[in-house]
C-alpha cells in the first residue's frame, strides 16, 4: 500500500535520495498499457507516478501530450476509467499517484465529489495545472481535508513575493517549472535554473521537484546535481509508449526508468 | 462626453456601478478570473498595470483618438436602414457601421488600443488568434503600421473558409500559423495563441481578440470596444433626444455586443439582446450557442458559459461564420444573461444565410456572416415592438470575405 507524498519524502531523505517522477498519460494508447507501465515504473525505480487525465484543450501541455492526451480521450477514456484504474492499482503499488488534470473536469463534477473520489480510489496528490494561487484556496482546503496534497507550480517567471505566497498554499511538494514554457522535450536544461531552484528551496521546507522539459538522464542528474529533491519526467515517457512497437514497449519504458534512477542516485 | 444625463443622480451611480465590474480578482459575479499556467500570472498582472497606468495618461488616449479618427475612420455613422424598416413595418431599424471602419470590422478598435499598449509596455513581438479573420487582419494591420513583428494562429478550417483575410494578413507581414488541433477552428488557435505567450511571454503581447479570456482581456477588449457604446449613446441623443429601446448584436466571445452594450449596461430601460449561432440547430450537437445549451465551465483562463460534456470535456463548435465558431462566451456575458440584463437568443446558419441575402437586396450591405446572425432575428423582434421604438443593430463586419462560403452553399440559386 502506498505512502503519503510526505512519507514518501521522508523515507527517501533518511536513505539520501532524490525523488523520480514520471509521468504518463492515462488511455493511451491504451488502459491496458496504462497498467502495465505503472507496475514496471513501480518496479524500475519510480519513487512516485504523476497520471495525466486526458483533457480535450491541455493549455499548458506541449504537443507530445497533447496528442497523447487526444489519443486517450479517442479510445473513450474517461474519469471513471481513470479512477477504477488508481483504486485497482494502489494496492500494488510502492509509488504514491499524483493525478494531473485541468480545471474544468473538475469542476464539472464539483470540487468536493472529484476529491471524494480521487481520495476514495487511494489517489494521495494533485496537480491542476490551469488553478493558480488566486483560484486555489477552495481546492487546497477541500482536499487537505481529504488528505490529498495539492501540489503547487512555480514557474520561471514567478516573483519572489507571490512564491511566498504560493509555498504557503503547497502541500506535499513545490512544482518548479523548469522553463518558461509548456511541457515538452527539450535538448538542454537552462543554466538559469540551478538558482532557481536554490532561490526556491531557501523559502519553504518542502522538497523541489523540477518538471517540463527534462528527458534524458543526463538532464535529471544535472537537475539533481544542482539540488533539486527530484525530477518529472513527461513528455519522454509518453513518448516511449506512443513510438515503441507494442512488443517493447515495457521494455524500453523500464530501461529509461532504470537509467533515470541510475543517473539521479549517482549524484552524491 | 458633451451630453448632460437627464438622470444626474442616475449617473453617477451608474458611474460607480460600471467600475466595480470586474472586482479585483476579475470576475463578473461568479465568472471571469484567471485560470492559466502559473507562467502567465506575472505577465497578467504586468498587462493589467501596464493598462491602468497607459488608459489614463491623456497622452495615450489622444493618441488612440487620433489613430481610430485618422487610421480608423471613426466616428462610425448610425445609418438609418429605411427598407429594412419598411419590410418589417414596425420599429426604426438603426445600424451602426463599424463595418464601415478600416479592415472591415470592429474588430480594429481592440487591436489598435492593445498595440499601442504593447508599444508602451516595449513588447516588440504581437501574437493572435483569429477565426474570420477580421481580428487576425485588424492585428497585422496595426503591426504593419507600427512596425510590429505578428504572427497569427488560425485554424486549418477557417484557413480555407476565409482564405481572403489569410492573404490580406500576408500582405500586411504577418506570419498566419495553422493550427490542425481539434476541430481545427477559433478555440483551437486561441488555445495555441496562449501556449505561444506561454514560452514567449518575455518579450511578446498577447492581442486577444474577444472578451474572453484571463482578466484583464475581457475588461481590455471591453473598455476598447465600447467606443462603439459610446458613439451611439451620443448619436441617439442628438438624432431622437432619447437614448434606443433595443441593441441587436451577434455573439461568438461577445466583443461587438460587449462594445455596444456596456455604455448602456445601467440604463433599464434600454433592452440589450445578444444572438449565438444556432448552427445546424440547438437541438443537434452542432452549433455554438453557449450561453443557450452550454453550462458553467473554464476554457482559455475565464469561467464562463462552456459547451462541454459530461465528462468536462469541451465539445467542439459549429457555425457557417468562423467568428462564432467557438465552445466559450465573454464572462460578462454569462454574468448579464444570469442578471437577466441581457437576452441571448440563437439563429440557425440557414436563417443567418436568408438575412446575409435579405441585407444586401434590401440595403445595398452585405454583411458579414457574423453580423447576419443579428439581422437575422429581427423577424422575431420586429413584430413585438412598437413603430416608434428604436433598434440599433450592431453592424459589426463587411461580408466580402464570406462570400466564397455563401457562393458555395448557394449554388446555382444565386443566379
Amino acid at each position: 500500500m502506498a505512502v503519503s507524498i510526505g512519507e514518501c519524502f521522508a523515507q527517501l531523505k533518511a536513505h539520501q535520495q532524490k525523488a523520480l517522477i514520471p509521468f504518463l498519460t492515462v488511455g493511451d494508447p491504451d488502459l491496458a498499457t496504462t497498467e502495465a507501465a505503472l507496475l514496471a515504473l513501480d518496479q524500475a525505480g519510480a519513487d512516485l507516478i504523476e497520471l495525466g487525465i486526458p483533457y480535450s484543450d491541455p493549455l499548458a501541455d506541449g504537443p507530445v501530450i497533447q496528442a497523447a492526451s487526444t489519443r486517450a480521450l479517442k479510445q473513450g477514456t474517461t474519469l471513471a476509467d481513470v479512477l477504477s484504474l488508481v483504486e485497482r492499482l494502489t494496492p500494488k503499488l510502492k509509488a504514491p499517484l499524483i493525478l494531473f488534470s485541468y480545471y474544468n473536469p473538475i469542476l464539472s463534477l464539483g470540487v468536493e465529489r472529484f476529491l471524494d473520489k480521487i481520495a476514495q480510489a487511494g489517489a494521495k496528490g494533485l496537480v491542476v495545472p490551469d488553478l493558480p494561487l488566486e483560484e486555489s484556496d477552495l481546492l487546497v482546503h477541500a482536499a487537505q481535508a481529504r488528505g490529498i496534497d495539492v501540489i503547487q507550480l512555480v514557474a520561471p517567471t514567478s516573483p519572489t513575493e507571490r512564491i511566498e505566497k504560493i509555498v504557503k498554499q503547497a502541500r506535499g511538494f513545490v512544482y518548479l517549472v523548469s522553463v518558461i514554457g509548456v511541457t515538452g522535450v527539450r535538448r538542454e536544461v537552462s543554466i538559469a535554473l540551478q538558482p532557481l531552484i536554490n532561490r526556491l528551496q531557501a523559502l519553504t521546507d518542502l522538497p523541489v521537484c523540477v518538471g517540463f522539459g527534462i528527458s534524458s538522464p543526463e538532464q535529471a542528474q544535472q537537475v539533481v546535481d544542482w539540488g533539486a529533491d527530484g525530477v518529472i519526467v513527461g513528455s519522454a515517457f509518453v513518448r516511449k509508449l506512443a513510438e515503441a512497437t507494442p512488443d517493447e514497449r515495457m521494455a524500453e519504458t523500464t530501461q529509461f526508468c532504470t537509467a533515470l534512477r541510475k543517473a539521479i542516485n549517482s549524484v552524491d | 462626453m458633451t451630453y448632460t444625463p437627464l438622470h444626474a443622480q442616475d449617473a453617477t451611480q451608474t458611474n460607480t456601478a460600471l467600475g466595480t465590474r470586474p472586482d479585483a480578482l476579475g470576475r463578473y459575479g461568479i465568472y471571469g478570473g484567471k485560470y492559466v499556467p502559473e507562467t502567465l500570472m506575472s505577465a497578467l498582472e504586468e498587462l493589467e498595470k501596464a493598462y491602468y497606468l497607459h488608459t489614463q495618461d491623456p497622452q495615450f488616449q489622444q493618441e488612440l483618438q487620433g489613430y481610430l479618427r485618422d487610421f480608423v475612420g471613426r466616428e462610425t455613422p448610425l445609418y438609418f436602414a429605411e427598407r429594412l424598416t419598411a419590410h418589417y413595418g414596425g420599429p426604426q431599424i438603426y445600424l451602426k457601421r463599424e463595418d464601415l471602419n478600416h479592415t472591415g470590422a470592429h474588430k480594429i478598435n481592440n487591436a489598435l488600443g492593445q498595440a499601442l499598449l504593447a508599444i508602451r509596455m516595449g513588447k516588440k513581438r504581437i501574437i493572435a488568434e483569429t477565426g474570420a479573420g477580421q481580428h487576425g487582419v485588424a492585428t497585422a494591420t496595426v503591426c504593419a503600421r507600427f512596425g510590429l513583428e505578428c504572427i497569427i494562429y488560425m485554424g486549418v478550417e477557417d484557413i480555407e473558409r476565409q482564405h481572403l483575410n489569410v492573404v490580406r494578413m500576408k500582405l500586411m507581414g504577418a506570419k498566419v500559423h495553422p493550427v490542425s488541433a481539434g476541430s481545427g477552428t477559433l478555440k483551437d488557435a486561441t488555445s495555441e495563441a496562449i501556449r505561444d505567450w506561454v514560452t514567449n511571454v518575455n518579450d511578446t503581447h498577447y492581442i486577444l481578440g474577444s472578451v474572453a479570456g484571463p482578466h484583464p482581456y475581457p475588461m481590455i477588449v471591453r473598455d476598447f470596444q465600447a467606443v462603439i457604446g459610446r458613439e451611439t449613446r451620443r448619436q441617439c441623443l442628438e438624432r431622437f433626444g432619447r437614448l434606443p429601446d433595443v441593441l441587436l448584436a451577434c455573439i461568438g466571445g461577445g466583443s461587438n455586443a460587449m462594445g455596444l452594450f456596456h455604455e448602456f449596461i445601467d440604463e433599464p430601460t434600454v433592452r440589450m439582446i445578444g444572438i449565438e449561432a444556432a448552427g445546424e440547430g440547438v437541438l443537434t450537437p452542432r452549433h455554438a450557442a453557449t450561453l443557450t445549451k452550454g453550462r458553467v465551465g473554464v476554457l482559455h483562463g475565464a469561467m464562463s458559459y462552456l459547451l462541454q460534456d459530461d465528462q468536462g470535456q469541451v465539445q467542439e463548435a459549429h457555425s457557417i461564420s468562423a467568428g462564432l465558431d467557438y465552445p466559450g462566451v465573454g464572462p460578462e456575458h454569462s454574468y448579464l444573461k444570469d442578471m437577466a440584463r441581457a437576452e441571448y437568443y440563437s439563429i440557425s446558419d440557414q436563417e443567418a444565410l436568408d438575412a446575409f441575402q435579405q441585407v444586401s437586396r434590401l440595403e445595398g450591405i452585405i454583411p458579414a456572416l457574423e453580423t447576419a446572425h443579428a439581422f437575422a432575428y429581427l423577424g422575431t423582434l420586429c413584430p413585438t415592438l412598437k413603430s416608434d421604438q428604436i433598434i440599433v443593430i450592431n453592424c459589426s463586419g463587411r461580408g466580402d470575405k464570406d462570400v466564397d462560403t455563401v457562393a458555395a452553399r448557394l449554388g446555382g440559386l444565386l443566379g
